[in-house]
């Protein structure tokens, strides 16, 4: 295992975090993507593009989000402080909306009119076609056929915010298949076209630049830390899909040594069963959407079809970033099953009065695990990514109660 | 000399332009991949890219893509594919062969496990859509081994990159003709023909011309100042609906023939 001096240093000039990262993809999107690395680089530098994402942050996402101690909930588990970083609390429910504002802005310093993305869980299509919306830019949303029917609602709240939303019916009919139809659309439309990745895969600058703009959820909550607390917390915890919360939260804290960092990826029936999206789990390194990390693939390399209740887990690799990070022994990666994650889900609605995104109860569970371990003087820090409306009904098929 | 160097210079001898025609190994049946690969080269092909299927074909339109999962549906995997062109192989000696797909089926494989399994089969190069020059450095142990590593150039490249593209070329560079997904059909002629005689002019390897080209008279347009052209979407769709081994190669050869004779046709 190689030393880290600084985990802030990364990535280097070619978009690698380590071993990992990096630009793989097709020739004709190596130039859009230089484009995209120098105008990202410029823009992220520029006081007056700092300045305008800080007020777009505080106005209309509406930031910081609070650190709320779930009391009721710590006093149920036993043993260490439950704190909740609340990103259910953005405007449209999500982190999500934290990239989207920032990718908007660069798109519109780029002069493009026309926004892509993708999504699972609906959650990221929902925040770019909002900030598609605010801009007056024309919006398309490629999204899984499956996704579709168990996301009705974020489907409509898109369609409601005037973008069109594409089913894909390709591959397994998920997130992935929609990253691949996306990037199609990217290459035919380059010259008018944006593409707002919603997580911190895909090729370089697109881990850097999605991680750029959710770092300022581990920013605020280290901050508010100390403010609240007068130190920082012992364990920090989120869900990982392809990671954009995770690595939002983690990312402030990387070079603090003595915080420990757990992502929870996606195990759905157990990780023993083949069902599940654990990538770093279970995983092992390969290539998919444009960069080098952990993947769930077979022996002849096919990705195969991966499985969550939780639709945006439900994603066969993981941001570059994650791959590092635990090569580097920094973070640790571990499995919550759909069971677990939906006793966490009651639990809190019940002892909170929260309803928490299926994807953000894999973090919860994971939370009260952690606070069983430690000592009851310990702060164990999870981020609740997401609200849950949207999974309602999920939820409700699960246990068998009809609307 | 390679085979594709010895197909090259008996093509530049003879005045004529390379045809380049693409499958997709597995489909429409794993049994018709030989008896196709035979078929094609009876119909005129110079050499041959057979598609490793990838169950995430980024760069690929509909056909293929499609062409790709029933192919997988299979259990098709580069195992089998060498299998096949090491009995290709039996028979013929000369077409170059290339494998075209993407990345993460060859690292599954082992990059030294395949580049010796493959020059043992009689494969002659590899078309990996998703390794830019850039990531190339995890091919080294393939190019050591003797297998070209064919590049891809498109309008898109930039100068300064499109100078370090020519310059690394083996086997051929592949100029893709528009910015876009595999089996798209805008092709304008005109805009790429300026953009390919440079290359040329540049290159270390003769270049091949492809994307969007479908049928005879998009052939002879891309031959007027092309090394070689390639044929993929429109026969791989072709033969998506063959019923049998034999319908398959001959669609294969059925397919090919009248571009082979536009191409020769071509006034010189």
């Amino acid at each position: 295992m190689t030393k880290i001096a600084d985990f802030h240093a990364y990535p280097d000039a070619h978009g690698r975090f380590g071993d990992y990262g990096g630009i793989y993809v097709a020739e004709t999107l190596m130039e859009p993507l230089a484009e995209l690395t120098e105008a990202y680089n410029r823009l992220r530098n520029d006081p007056a593009f700092i300045a305008e994402l800080d007020r777009d942050l505080k106005y209309y996402v509406g930031r910081p989000s609070p650190i709320y101690h779930a009391e009721r909930l710590s006093k149920h588990v036993g043993g260490a402080k439950i704190l909740l970083k609340r990103e259910d609390l953005n405007h449209t429910g999500a982190h999500k909306i934290n990239n989207t504002v920032g990718q908007a802005l660069v798109a519109r310093h780029m002069g493009k009119t026309r926004i892509i993305a993708e999504t699972g869980a609906g959650q990221h299509g929902v925040a770019s076609a909002t900030v598609a919306a605010r801009m007056g830019l024309k919006c398309v949303v490629y999204m899984g056929a499956v996704d579709i029917e168990r996301q009705k609602i974020n489907v409509y709240r898109m369609k409601l915010l005037g973008a069109e939303v594409v089913p894909v019916t390709s591959g397994s009919k998920t997130l992935k298949d929609a990253l691949n139809e996306a990037m199609r659309d990217w290459v035919t439309n380059v010259t008018d076209t944006f593409y707002i990745i919603g997580t911190v895969a895909g090729p370089h600058p697109y881990p850097q630049m999605v991680r750029d703009f959710n770092a300022i959820v581990g920013r605020e909550a280290r901050e508010q830390m100390l403010e609240q607390y007068g130190r920082l917390p012992d364990a920090i915890t989120a869900c990982v899909g392809g990671g954009s919360n995770a690595i939002g939260l983690f990312h402030a804290f990387l070079n603090d040594r003595d915080v420990r960092i757990v992502g929870a990826e996606a195990a759905g029936d157990g990780i023993e069963t083949g069902r599940h999206a654990a990538s770093l789990a279970a995983g092992k390194p390969g290539v998919l959407h444009g960069n080098r990390t952990y993947v769930l693939s077979d022996e002849n390399g096919q990705i195969v079809e991966t499985h969550s209740i939780s639709a945006g887990l439900d994603y066969p690799g993981v941001g570059p970033e994650h791959a590092f990070l635990k090569d580097a022994g920094r973070a640790e990666y571990v499995g919550v099953t759909d069971d677990e994650a939906l006793e966490a889900f009651h639990l809190l609605a019940r002892t909170e009065g929260i309803l928490a995104a299926l994807e953000s109860s894999h973090a919860i569970a994971q939370a009260m695990k952690l606070a069983r371990e430690l000592p009851a003087d310990a702060l164990v820090l999870a981020n609740l990514s997401g609200r849950g409306d949207k999974d309602v009904h999920t939820i409700a098929a699960r246990e068998g109660i009809e609307l | 000399m390679t085979r594709f160097e010895r197909r090259f210079a008996a093509l530049k001898s003879a005045g004529r332009t390379g045809l380049i025609p693409f499958v997709t190994a597995g489909d429409p049946s794993p049994e018709a991949v030989v008896p196709m690969l035979h078929a094609l080269v009876a119909g005129g092909a110079d050499a041959i890219e057979l598609g490793v299927p990838f169950s995430d074909p980024m760069a690929d339109g509909p056909v293929i893509q499609h062409a790709s999962e029933r192919a997988i549906a299979r259990g098709v995997g580069l195992k089998q594919i060498l299998g096949w062109v090491k009995t290709f192989r039996e028979t013929d000696a000369d077409t170059p062969i290339v494998l075209m797909g993407y990345l993460n089926p060859v690292e599954m494989y082992g990059y030294e496990r395949f580049a010796a399994d493959a020059v043992a089969a009689g494969v002659d190069g590899v078309l990996l859509v998703d390794c830019p020059i850039e990531e190339s450095h995890v091919l080294a142990p393939l190019r050591a081994a003797g297998l070209d590593q064919i590049l891809l150039a498109s309008p898109t490249t930039a100068p300064a990159r499109m100078e370090r593209l020519c310059g690394a070329a083996s086997g051929f560079l592949y100029y893709v003709s528009m910015a876009g997904i595999t089996g798209s059909d805008q092709l304008s002629t005109d805009d790429i023909a300026a953009r390919v005689a440079s290359i040329r002019a540049m290159s270390r390897a003769p270049v091949a011309v492809g994307f969007g080209v479908r049928n005879a008279e998009s052939a002879v347009a891309i031959a007027a100042f092309a090394d070689a052209v390639v044929i993929g979407s429109a026969l791989v769709d072709r033969l998506a609906g063959a019923t049998s081994v034999k319908d398959a190669a001959e669609r294969a050869s059925g397919f090919l023939a009248p571009i082979r004779a536009a191409l020769d046709a071509r006034p010189a």
